[in-house]
C-alpha cells in the first residue's frame, strides 16, 4: 500500500521530467539556425517553394502549436502535407526525417537491437566484474590481491574507450585474429555470431566501467563490514561466505544499483564512441549522423528517446531500490 | 555427564590480548581470569579501555586479524584458543549466544527480524524453513513480546529499541546456548525499558540454567543482575568477588573509587512527605509559557508535536534539571531556548528577549538571536564532535569572544587563559588539539567555551552521558563549582535521574512532550506524586544490591498495577 503510493509518486515525477525534457529539446530545435525546410527546398530555392516546404512540414504554425502537434503525434500519429503527396507517420510518431524520407520512430527502431545488445551485455559484464573485484579487494584488504585490483581500477579509469577499443582491435582482431573487428549480426540470425561480434565492444566498455564499480564496491564493502550487524551475523555462527555474500552484499548493492541504473540508461541511449570504433550502426551513430547532416527532426527524436531511456532506467532503479532496502519507501520520495 | 555441578561452563585463564599497530604491540588485556557457572551471572565491570569488551570478543574468537591472543579459554573443558574456524562457528550462536549494546544497529536493516533469527537457528540445526519460522514465533513469545508474528515479519526500523533488544535476546537463546554474553545490553535503552530487559535476562538465566557473562560500566546494572563481579582496569583484573562483597566491602582502591563516583539516588518513598525546596525570588531568567514545538512530518504524515504546551521558568542563578526518556522532547526545549528550532506557538523569553518570535522570523530574527546567544552558553553531549578537530583548544575557546566581543590580542589570550584555568586544565593545553585530549578534558574545553561570554544561562544537554563515571563525577563537581562561582542560571538536560539530583535545584519531568511533574529536586526525586515519575525513578537501578532488590520490587508493583 505504502509501496504502491511510493511508486505512483515516482511515476508522476517521471512523466513531469519527460515533459520538461521534450520542451527543452524543442526549444533547442527552434533556437538552432538551420531550417529543415530550407534544406529540402532544393536549388534554386524560391520564396514560394520555401513556404510550401514549410507548410508541408508544419513549420508555418506557431511554436506551441508545433509542440502540441508533436506530442499528439506520439499518441495518435500524424500526417504531413495533403493529397497524394502526403506522408503518414503512425503512432508513436517522434517526428519525420524529410532527408531520409522515413519516420524517426522507424529509424530508431532499426537501430535499437544493436545498441541494446552492446549496452546490456556490457552492463552485465561490468556489474559482475566490478562488484566481484570490489568485494574481493575489500575482503582481502591490504594484500597483494587488493593492491592489484585497485591498480587495475586506476588503469581502467584512466584508459579511454577509444584507446582501449583500438588497442583491442589491433591485438585481438588483427594480430591474434581471434574476433571480428566490426559489424553486427542480429541475434535472431545466429546467436553465436551475434555474441562473437560483440565480445570486443563488451569487454572494452566493461573494462572501463567495471573499474569504477570495483572502487565503489570496495569502499562500500569496507564500510559495511564495520557495521554492528556484521558482528551480529558472525556471532551467530554464520560462515564468512554468508556474512559477506548475503548480509554485507545486500547493503553494499544499494548504492551500486543507483549508479548502475543511470549508467545503463545512458548507455542504452547510444554508445557513441564504441559504435564508432567498432563501426556498428546503433543509436549513437544515428545521432551522430543526424547532427552531421543537420537532420533536426531526427536529432530531436533521438535525443528525446535517449532521455526517455535514462528516466525509465531511474524509475527501474527506484523499483529495485525499494526491494533491496525496506526503509526507502518511507524515508524518501 | 562427567562434569560435576561445580565445574565451570566457561573458564578464562591468563588471557592476554594485544594488537599489532605500527610495528609494535599494544596490550589490551593482560592476564584476565574468571569462571562462569550455570545459572549464575558474572559481571565484567570497568571503564572504557579496561579491556572488558575485548575479553568478550576473544571468547567468541572474533578479534581482528592484527590481534595476538595468549592464555586459555575453555568451554566445558574444551580449549577454544587455536581451535578450527569451523568449530568456532559451531560455538558462536550454538553454545555461546551474544547480545550487543545497540539493538538499532545490531540487526541488519534489509532483512526482517524473523528471517535473521531463523537464520541463526538454521546455521546450527537441520530444520526446515517452516519449522524455523514456528520456532521464531515461540522464541519471540519467550522473550515477552506480545505480538510475535507481527514482530517476526517486521524490519528493524519498524520496531522500538526495547522490542529489538528482546528480539536480539531471542536470537541469542535460539540454539539453547550454555553461555550468554551480554555486552552492555541496556546502555542504549531508556531506564524503563532497561528495567524490563534486565528482568528478562534474570528470568532467562534462571529458567534456562544459562551462565551469563554481563559486560557493563553501570554499577546499577551490576547491582541489579550480577551474582559475581570481576572488576577490570587497564586490561587487568583488579578484584573478583561476590556481588554483595564488592558493594559492601570493596578491597581494591580502584573499585572503591569507582563506587564512590557513582551518583546515588535518594531512597525512594512513594508516600508524600513535604520537604521545602530552595526559594528564588529573583526575576525569571527564562520564561516558557504554553510552548508548542512541532516538526513537520513528510507528506501527509502530519506534524509531530515534540513539545506539546509546556510551562517552565528558570530564575537567575538557578539550576533546572529537565528529565525524560528519549523522544520526550527534552532536547527540543534546549534547542528552542537557543533559538535553533522555531517555536510553533507560546511565549519563550530569555532575559526578557522574545526568542519565540525571533525564531520564527528567518532574517529579522537572526539579529535578535545573535544578541541572545551572547547571553547563553551551550554544552552538548559529545565533546569529540562539537569541537573543530583542526582548531587548537585555545582557538575554540576564543571563537565566541572574537565573534561577540571586542577582545583582541593579549587581552583575548588573557581571557582564554582565565577560562582554561577556570575549568581546571593546565595552562599549556590552549595550544593542543582535541584529538590529543581525553573525553573528559574535551568536555572541560566545551564548558570553558560555553562560559567565555559570561552567560546568564547555560544549557547543558546530556553533558556527561558519553563519559565514564569517574570522569562524570569530576565534570559534575566542576559544573557545580562554576555555577556557584559565576552564578549563571542553568538548564540541565539529562536522562539520568541521579546526575540531575546532584546538580539541580528544581526538577521537571517530561513525557511525550509534556511536563508531567515539576518541583524542588528533593521533593520530586524522593516523593514523586505522579505515577510516571514514580515508575521512572523505580526503574533506575542503583549501585547497591540490597537497596536495588527493594526498588526492583517497587518497580514491579508499579508496572503491574493497572
Amino acid at each position: 500500500m505504502r509501496r504502491t503510493r511510493f511508486l505512483a509518486g515516482r511515476l508522476v515525477s517521471m512523466l513531469a521530467v519527460l515533459v520538461v525534457i521534450s520542451l527543452l529539446t524543442y526549444a533547442v530545435f527552434f533556437l538552432l539556425p538551420s531550417d529543415p525546410a530550407q534544406m529540402s527546398c532544393g536549388k534554386p530555392c524560391t520564396p514560394d517553394g520555401l513556404a510550401q516546404a514549410s507548410a508541408f512540414m508544419g513549420f508555418d504554425k506557431p511554436w506551441w502549436q508545433q509542440y502540441l502537434d508533436f506530442v499528439a503525434g506520439i499518441f495518435r500519429g500524424r500526417s504531413f502535407g495533403r493529397g497524394p503527396a502526403a506522408v503518414h507517420c503512425s503512432a508513436p510518431c517522434f517526428g519525420y526525417s524529410f532527408q531520409l524520407n522515413q519516420p524517426v520512430t522507424q529509424l530508431i527502431w532499426a537501430r535499437i537491437p544493436v545498441t541494446f545488445s552492446i549496452a546490456i551485455g556490457a552492463a552485465a559484464l561490468w556489474l559482475v566484474l566490478g562488484v566481484s573485484l570490489g568485494v574481493l579487494a575489500a575482503v582481502r584488504k591490504g594484500t597483494a590481491i587488493d593492491r592489484s585490483a585497485m591498480a587495475f581500477a586506476v588503469a581502467g579509469v584512466s584508459a579511454p574507450v577509444y584507446l582501449l577499443g583500438l588497442l583491442g582491435i589491433l591485438l585481438f582482431g588483427f594480430t591474434l585474429d581471434l574476433v571480428p573487428v566490426s559489424g553486427y549480426v542480429p541475434l535472431t540470425e545466429s546467436p553465436v555470431d551475434w555474441a562473437w561480434h560483440l565480445v570486443l565492444p563488451w569487454c572494452v566498455l566493461a573494462l572501463f566501467t567495471s573499474a569504477v564499480y570495483a572502487r565503489l564496491t570496495r569502499g562500500q564493502m569496507l564500510e559495511v563490514l564495520e557495521e554492528d550487524y556484521i558482528r551480529t551475523a558472525r556471532a551467530k555462527g554464520l560462515t564468512e561466505r554468508k556474512v559477506v555474500g548475503w548480509h554485507a552484499l545486500r547493503n553494499v548493492l544499494i548504492p551500486v544499483v543507483t549508479v548502475f541504473g543511470s549508467d545503463l540508461g545512458q548507455l542504452l541511449g547510444g554508445a557513441i564512441i564504441t559504435e564508432r570504433v567498432f563501426s556498428m550502426q546503433g543509436l549513437g551513430s544515428l545521432l551522430l549522423q543526424a547532427v552531421g547532416t543537420g537532420d533536426l527532426p531526427l536529432v530531436l527524436g533521438t535525443v528525446l528517446f535517449s532521455a526517455f531511456l535514462v528516466v525509465l532506467a531511474n524509475f527501474a532503479v527506484d523499483v529495485v531500490y525499494g526491494a533491496l532496502d525496506p526503509r526507502v519507501s518511507e524515508t524518501s520520495g | 555427564m562427567t562434569s560435576s555441578p561445580q565445574a565451570p561452563v566457561l573458564a578464562v585463564d591468563h588471557l592476554t590480548v594485544s594488537f599489532e599497530a605500527d610495528g609494535g604491540l599494544v596490550p589490551a588485556v593482560r592476564g584476565t581470569a574468571f569462571e562462569l557457572h550455570r545459572g549464575r551471572v558474572l559481571a565484567l565491570v570497568g571503564e572504557s579501555g579496561s579491556g572488558k569488551s575485548v575479553t568478550a570478543t576473544a571468547v567468541l574468537g572474533l578479534l581482528p586479524d592484527n590481534a595476538r591472543v595468549g592464555g586459555s579459554i575453555r568451554l566445558n573443558g574444551e580449549e577454544l584458543l587455536g581451535t578450527t574456524p569451523a568449530r568456532l562457528r559451531q560455538v558462536r550462536g550454538g553454545e555461546i549466544g551474544t547480545i550487543f549494546q545497540e539493538p538499532m544497529t545490531a540487526l541488519n536493516p534489509v532483512f526482517t527480524v524473523g528471517a535473521q533469527i531463523a537464520e541463526a537457528i538454521r546455521a546450527h540445526r537441520e530444520v526446515s524453513r517452516r519449522d524455523a519460522g514456528d520456532q521464531v514465533v515461540r522464541l519471540l513469545t519467550t522473550v515477552g513480546l506480545s505480538d510475535p508474528a507481527r514482530i517476526a515479519g517486521a524490519y528493524p526500523h519498524e520496531l522500538s529499541g526495547g522490542q529489538l533488544q528482546r528480539a536480539m535476546i531471542a536470537m541469542a537463546i535460539s540454539c539453547d546456548p550454555v553461555v550468554l554474553i551480554a555486552d552492555e545490553p541496556t546502555t542504549a535503552l531508556d531506564v524503563t525499558v532497561q528495567a524490563g530487559i534486565l528482568e528478562l535476562l534474570r528470568d532467562l538465566g534462571r529458567r534456562l540454567d544459562t551462565a551469563i557473562l554481563l559486560i557493563t560500566h553501570d554499577m546499577g546494572v551490576v547491582a541489579d543482575l550480577a551474582d559475581d563481579v570481576v572488576v577490570m582496569k587497564d586490561g587487568e583484573v583488579v578484584e573478583t568477588a561476590p556481588v554483595l562483597d564488592i558493594f559492601e566491602a570493596p578491597q581494591h582502591e580502584y573499585t572503591q573509587n569507582l563506587l564512590q563516583a557513582v551518583p546515588r539516588l535518594p531512597e525512594l518513598s512513594l508516600d508524600s512527605p513535604d520537604s521545602p525546596g530552595t526559594d528564588f525570588d529573583g526575576t525569571a531568567l527564562v520564561r516558557i509559557e504554553d510552548v508548542v514545538v512541532t516538526y513537520q512530518g513528510r507528506h501527509r504524515a502530519g506534524a509531530v508535536r515534540a513539545v506539546d504546551g509546556i510551562d517552565l521558568h528558570i530564575e537567575a542563578g538557578e539550576v533546572l534539571g529537565l528529565v525524560g526518556e528519549s523522544g520526550s522532547g527534552k532536547s527540543t526545549i534546549g534547542r528552542a531556548l537557543a533559538g535553533l528550532v522555531p517555536v510553533t506557538s507560546g511565549r519563550l523569553e530569555v532575559a526578557g528577549i522574545d526568542v519565540a518570535a525571533a525564531s520564527r522570523k528567518a532574517f529579522r530574527g537572526a539579529r535578535t538571536l545573535r544578541g541572545i546567544r551572547t547571553r547563553m552558553g551551550i554544552v552538548f553531549q559529545d565533546p569529540a564532535s562539537s569541537l573543530n578537530p583542526r582548531h587548537t583548544i585555545g582557538a575554540s575557546i576564543a571563537e565566541p569572544l572574537t565573534l561577540h566581543s571586542d577582545l583582541r590580542g593579549p587581552a583575548l589570550q588573557q581571557r582564554v587563559a582565565e577560562l582554561v584555568d577556570a575549568v581546571r586544565l593546565p595552562a599549556d593545553f590552549a595550544g593542543r588539539y582535541p584529538h590529543e585530549m581525553s573525553g573528559g578534558q574535551r568536555q572541560r574545553v566545551a564548558i570553558a567555551r560555553a562560559l567565555a561570554l559570561n552567560p546568564a544561562l547555560l544549557i547543558a544537554d546530556e553533558p556527561t552521558s558519553a563519559l565514564d563515571v569517574s570522569v562524570q563525577a569530576a565534570i559534575l563537581r566542576l559544573l557545580k563549582d562554576l555555577q556557584t562561582r559565576f552564578g549563571f542560571g542553568c538548564l540541565f538536560i539529562s536522562h539520568d535521574l541521579a546526575v540531575v539530583e546532584q546538580l539541580a535545584d528544581r526538577v521537571a519531568v517530561m513525557h511525550h512532550g509534556r511536563i508531567v511533574e515539576q518541583g524542588p529536586t528533593a521533593r520530586v526525586l524522593r516523593a514523586p506524586q505522579q505515577l510516571y515519575t514514580q515508575r521512572l525513578l523505580a526503574a533506575a537501578p542503583v549501585a547497591d544490591p540490597a537497596l536495588q532488590r527493594r526498588r526492583r520490587q517497587a518497580w514491579y508493583e508499579l508496572t503491574t498495577q493497572p
